[in-house]
């Protein structure tokens, strides 16, 4: 049996992919952050605004990335957010989607999606119908694949330069800094 | 509401996400040698039970590779919670045709409770009397505390352990090891 092999480089796993990732800031800045994240997922809603706010303040020297990492038997709505947030980027919006994915965590059955698709001018039909009909499936599970084998253990999980983050978010900017420096 | 938890941040982060507990375990947990049984020793075969009125024993996966996940305790936080974590990777792990089972002293009642709340979908066996004989025949029961350790054993179609880790405690240790091991194991397979 021969298995799937991941688009992104094994020996690369947590380090931004430009090829595929979905990227804010220069892939060639000196500090990357890697998130395995989940859009149904408190802690991730918490660390949301906290990384918002870090990239405000590290401008060009950071460069964020967002893997999803949705735990489906906890969270019911994580996979269609998850392929919702694909779909947007689909049409030009994913960091759109993201963003008010995080903001509406209690709100994210497949209407809400359609919703928000809307409000971010998108076309919902589209967007709901790739959802429903699975189109960005493989890639989510790519994401989550490439986060299980890479060290993910929960979420969200983070890499700084390729090398997971142990503290907790009141030490990420600290740990950002020390990595990029 | 995303500026106000800026503002919060600003003003003042305590939040550590699921890792707090952690922190403190790797503190207090120093050096203490490992006695887990490691790669090349025979897995030792054991019947416990899976459900009130089913038993599971390792025999059975005889032929095929089997992930013995022992761990302190049902009921720790959702979100980092590592039998939660396998639950959602139990795909990889089936793909790579291996069985994976929890361990833990936990009686057959409480497992049937988590494993109904956490959706669980693999079984957790009840090493529960006498109390951690499973743990102890692997090497991995701590006395002091009255569980297990948070290890993993990797075993081999021949029933052979190909890979042991003990995690401290506190520390979920993903599943990057056990796929790597798996990995290993299906190599050697094509390999034949």
């Amino acid at each position: 049996m021969k298995r799937e092999t991941s688009s992104i480089p094994s020996n690369a796993l947590t380090l931004p992919a430009v090829k595929r990732d979905h990227i804010q800031g220069l892939i060639d800045a000196p500090i990357a952050l890697v998130e395995y994240g989940d859009y149904e997922c408190p802690f991730c809603g918490q660390a949301y605004p906290i990384i918002k706010a870090i990239q405000e303040r590290l401008g060009d020297r950071l460069c964020f990335a967002f893997r999803n990492f949705p735990l489906i038997n906890s969270h019911p709505h994580a996979q269609h957010a998850a392929e919702a947030a694909e779909a947007a980027g689909t049409q030009g919006k994913f960091w759109k989607m993201h963003d008010l994915l995080f903001e509406n965590q209690e709100a994210l059955d497949d209407e809400d999606l359609a919703e928000y698709a809307s409000t971010l001018g998108l076309d919902a039909n589209r967007l709901i119908g790739e959802v429903l009909a699975g189109i960005h499936t493989a890639r989510v599970r790519e994401d989550f694949r490439s986060g299980a084998r890479g060290g993910v253990n929960g979420t969200p999980t983070l890499f700084i330069n390729g090398v997971r983050h142990e503290g907790g978010l009141d030490t990420l900017l600290a740990a950002l800094i020390e990595r990029g420096s | 509401m995303a500026d106000k938890k800026m503002e919060q941040l600003a003003i003042n982060n305590i939040f550590t996400p699921m890792n707090n507990e952690a922190t403190i375990d790797q503190r207090h947990s120093g050096n203490h040698k490992s006695t887990a049984l490691p790669a090349g020793a025979v897995a030792p075969d054991f019947t416990l039970k899976s459900t009130p009125d089913q038993t599971v024993s390792l025999s059975e996966f005889r032929g095929q590779p089997v992930v013995l996940a022992f761990y302190p305790a049902d009921w720790s936080p959702v979100c980092g919670d590592q039998m939660a974590l396998y639950n959602e990777i139990l795909p990889e792990f089936q793909e790579l045709r291996a069985e994976l089972i929890g361990i833990s002293v936990d009686g057959v009642w409480c497992h049937t409770a988590f494993v109904r709340d956490r959706k669980i979908r693999f079984p957790l066996l009840a090493d529960f009397e006498p109390k951690g004989a499973v743990a102890k025949l692997y090497g991995v029961y701590r006395e002091a505390d009255g569980t297990s350790e948070r290890a993993l054993f990797v075993i081999n179609p021949e029933g052979i352990i190909h890979w042991s880790y003990v995690s401290p405690v506190g520390v979920n240790p993903g599943a990057e090891g056990i796929l790597s091991a798996l990995e290993e194991l299906q190599n050697k397979k094509e390999a034949k």
